[in-house]
């Protein structure tokens, strides 16, 4: 079974297995077709039309199905490989482990905003940016520059706490959790992330930064601790609501896979926090 | 820079200036006439740190249709269009600007040019394609 850890958790071993097995990822070309997926997603899901990737109540499922899939592709480079995630309300400033050397490398130099250290430096050869918005073929970062500090435990505390999981007009206007976690309202968790970071992971081809798939594997957690914490509550809208994909609808572009299948995460992996994980390792 | 198209050629007339970039960094809009005060922002043709930013209003009814519709003003940088989306509140993002909203167009472009330092856009590709 898969275990999830916390990134700050990993040993240097670890730490290498995953980087090697993204840089395999991004040779072969399968992950670029991952940033292109989540680009197109980006762009269609719209507040008035349809909306599955974001925006929505199916923000989560969706990217839990987006990360499954991404972390059975790592799994075929290396099985022993998970998604780490990053809890950046415990390690939130810029001289976290998260973005040393031999980690992801850190910040962006000032005059171009080019991360110069770690396996994803351009010098490298190996970390091509090439699914992107505009001419620049290199990992940029500007850690803190967009908004100065990372949510905090009190608010994450504050996010989990909220009883109902989204609301009508099931957009980034709702209130609830699902929109709060999300960010269009309220003290914005992921979202803030996102421009906290800079470069690449403000833009609609967030993933080319590694650092993505970490963050969503913590917005995943969190929707975990929801469940933990609000047993009575579930997905929502049930059904017949247009526009979003309710429990029992399939969502783009699998077609074979609903919120529904996606509420419990155990039947995928496990996070380093929970007792059942402890047992099976 | 690509062929001016009608659209674009009426966002020139407005601001012939400052495309001659008489008027510099500052900033120049031409408002065309607003019915409304959710609709859409005018006509802009300004330079923006050393870029071109125009934009020309959207020219269907209301925000109420998919992405795709002229119910979205059309936003170049240097003759580049930017993908630009509207909020249900009102506030605005781009493909550049995605998880950080703008109160209008302009001020959404101009931290697209800022973002950019200086690169290109790439071509406008709804689902995302390389470079
Ligand atoms: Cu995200």
């Amino acid at each position: 079974m898969t275990v999830r850890k916390n990134q700050a958790t990993l040993s240097a071993e670890e730490k290498r297995a995953f980087t090697n097995a993204l840089i395999e990822l991004k040779r072969t070309g399968a992950y670029d077709r991952f940033v292109t997926t989540h680009n197109g997603f980006i762009m269609s899901d719209t507040d008035s039309g349809d909306r599955v990737g974001h925006r929505s109540p199916s923000f989560l499922p969706w990217h839990r199905r987006f990360l499954l899939e991404f972390e059975a592709a790592l799994q075929t480079v290396d099985a022993k490989v998970t998604i780490p995630y990053w809890d950046w309300s415990a390690d939130r400033t810029t001289r976290s482990s998260l973005w040393a050397a031999d980690f992801l490398g850190g910040t962006g130099r000032a005059r171009d905003g080019q991360v110069t250290d770690g396996p994803f430096a351009y010098a490298t050869g190996k970390w091509d940016i090439n699914v992107r918005v505009d001419g620049r073929n290199y990992l940029r970062r500007a850690l803190g520059a967009g908004v100065a500090e990372l949510p905090t435990k009190a608010e994450v505390d504050a996010v989990l706490s909220m009883p109902v999981y989204d609301m009508a007009p099931w957009n980034s206007s709702s209130n609830g959790f699902r929109n709060n976690l999300e960010g269009w309202r309220g003290a914005n968790l992921h979202n803030r992330v996102h421009v906290w970071v800079g470069g690449q992971m403000a833009t609609g081809v967030s993933p080319n930064d590694p650092v993505f798939w970490m963050h969503h594997a913590f917005v995943d957690k969190l929707w975990a601790d929801w469940q933990a914490r609000n047993p009575r509550s579930t997905y929502l809208p049930a059904a017949g609501t247009s526009n979003v994909v309710d429990l029992h609808d399939t969502m783009r572009p699998w077609n074979n896979v609903t919120p529904a299948d996606m509420l419990d995460h155990r039947k995928f992996y496990t996070f380093d926090t929970e007792p059942a994980a402890a047992s099976q390792r | 820079m690509n062929k001016i198209t009608r659209r674009q050629a009426l966002g020139t007339t407005a601001g012939t200036l400052s495309a001659l970039g008489l008027l510099g960094a500052a900033a120049h809009s031409a408002t065309a006439a607003s019915p409304a005060p959710a609709a859409p922002a005018g006509t802009v043709d300004e330079v923006f740190q050393g870029r071109r930013i125009q934009i020309s209003p959207a020219t269907g009814g209301g925000h109420h249709g998919g992405h795709h519709g002229s119910d979205l003003p059309t936003v170049r940088i240097d003759g580049r269009e930017l993908h630009v989306m509207r909020n249900a509140d009102g506030t605005w993002i781009s493909v550049v600007n995605h998880y950080e909203t703008f109160a209008d167009p302009t001020s959404l472009a101009r931290a697209a040019v800022r973002e950019l330092q200086g690169a290109q856009l790439a071509p406008f590709a709804p689902m995302g394609g390389a470079a």
